[in-house]
């Protein structure tokens, strides 16, 4: 049977997050890196077609901002949908380096980061 | 052996860091982005309906199109646990709410300036002073000419002497490569002030030819 709603693309963004605007927890940024947990949990619900497509994705690390260019959705859209993944247990998620100025920056990372500049 | 641990068989994320590009309207963030990223800079597009209440009056947009913000940004592999994030900041000042969020966790900033209306990136490098995070400013030649000397870009955007001016070409991908390498060593110098040296004393160093 055909369902009304595959028409990707037509679906109006937060139509996919059910009218959600907001997050339901705070732990996403830009550059959080999502993995997609394989094999999936047991007694999984069945994922609606763009979280589909997110655990696609999410095969291998991805971070935040490049999931929703890939997806071609708002950040605001994907983080609302990631949240439910994550609290479906099908992702798991690491956040950035912390960047602390206080007392100062790590050293070992502002090396590295220069080291790979470097390499360029 | 790998146990039923899902965290332990995924493969590992790096970990990730970013720079911002800041600067005004139309001074060469994303062409800069793309100069040094691995990847062509992707695009995200927020509606402005969200991001930005009480901030765009959106009354009388003709045929009630959403307004969008755009956010370009790239990626460069440090190594395989580190990867580093360049995000090209939105330029026009009503966009500027984005800008905070964009700035919690950025290692620093990069303000590009463009050498014919350097006063377009006033408000980029007060809004970075104001909130103490490090940057360097990044003169855009055009057409890679620059007719000032990074003393005087100085004194038109009355830096402090411990940020960096330099002259660059953000289509040249050595030239961006060379801004980013002298924020870091601007922060570094700030950790550790012998190894970070070029910081203090140079502020004219110069990136592109």
């Amino acid at each position: 049977m055909d369902q009304g709603d595959s028409a990707g693309r037509l679906v109006r963004p937060f139509t996919l997050t059910g009218g959600r605007t907001r997050p339901s927890r705070a732990d996403f940024t830009l550059i959080t890196t999502v993995t997609t947990v394989d094999p999936p949990p047991e007694r999984a619900a069945r994922p609606q077609p763009e979280q589909v497509r997110i655990l696609r994705q999410c095969a291998r690390p991805v971070a935040v901002a490049e999931l929703a260019a890939h997806l071609d959705l708002p950040v605001s859209v994907v983080v609302i949908m990631l949240c439910d993944l994550l609290e479906a247990g099908r992702i798991i998620v690491h956040p950035p380096h912390p960047v602390r100025r206080d007392p100062c920056l790590d050293l070992d990372l502002l090396q590295k980061v220069r080291d790979g500049l470097g390499r360029l | 052996m790998a146990g039923s641990d899902p965290a332990a068989d995924a493969v590992t994320a790096p970990d990730t860091v970013k720079i911002l590009i800041a600067g005004g309207f139309g001074v060469g963030k994303t062409t800069m982005v793309g100069s040094v990223s691995e990847i062509v800079p992707l695009r995200t597009e927020e509606p402005l309906t969200i991001a930005g209440v009480g901030v765009d009056d959106l009354d009388g947009v003709e045929g009630k199109r959403a307004t969008t913000v755009a956010l370009d940004f790239g990626r460069i592999t440090i190594g395989r646990d580190l990867v580093l994030y360049l995000f090209g900041t939105p330029g026009q000042q009503r966009f500027w709410f984005m800008w905070n969020d964009l700035a919690i966790g950025a290692l620093g900033a990069v303000v590009l300036v463009d050498v014919r209306r350097p006063q377009s990136s006033f408000a980029a490098v007060d809004f970075f002073e104001r909130r103490g995070i490090p940057f360097v400013v990044a003169v855009n030649g055009f057409f890679g000419r620059h007719p000032y000397p990074p003393e005087e870009i100085r004194d038109a955007l009355a830096l402090p002497r411990d940020v960096q001016v330099l002259l660059c070409d953000a289509r040249e991908r050595e030239s961006c490569r060379d801004v980013l390498i002298a924020l870091v060593d601007q922060l570094i110098a700030r950790v550790h002030p012998l190894l970070g040296a070029p910081a203090q004393g140079r502020p004219g160093s110069c990136g592109g030819a």
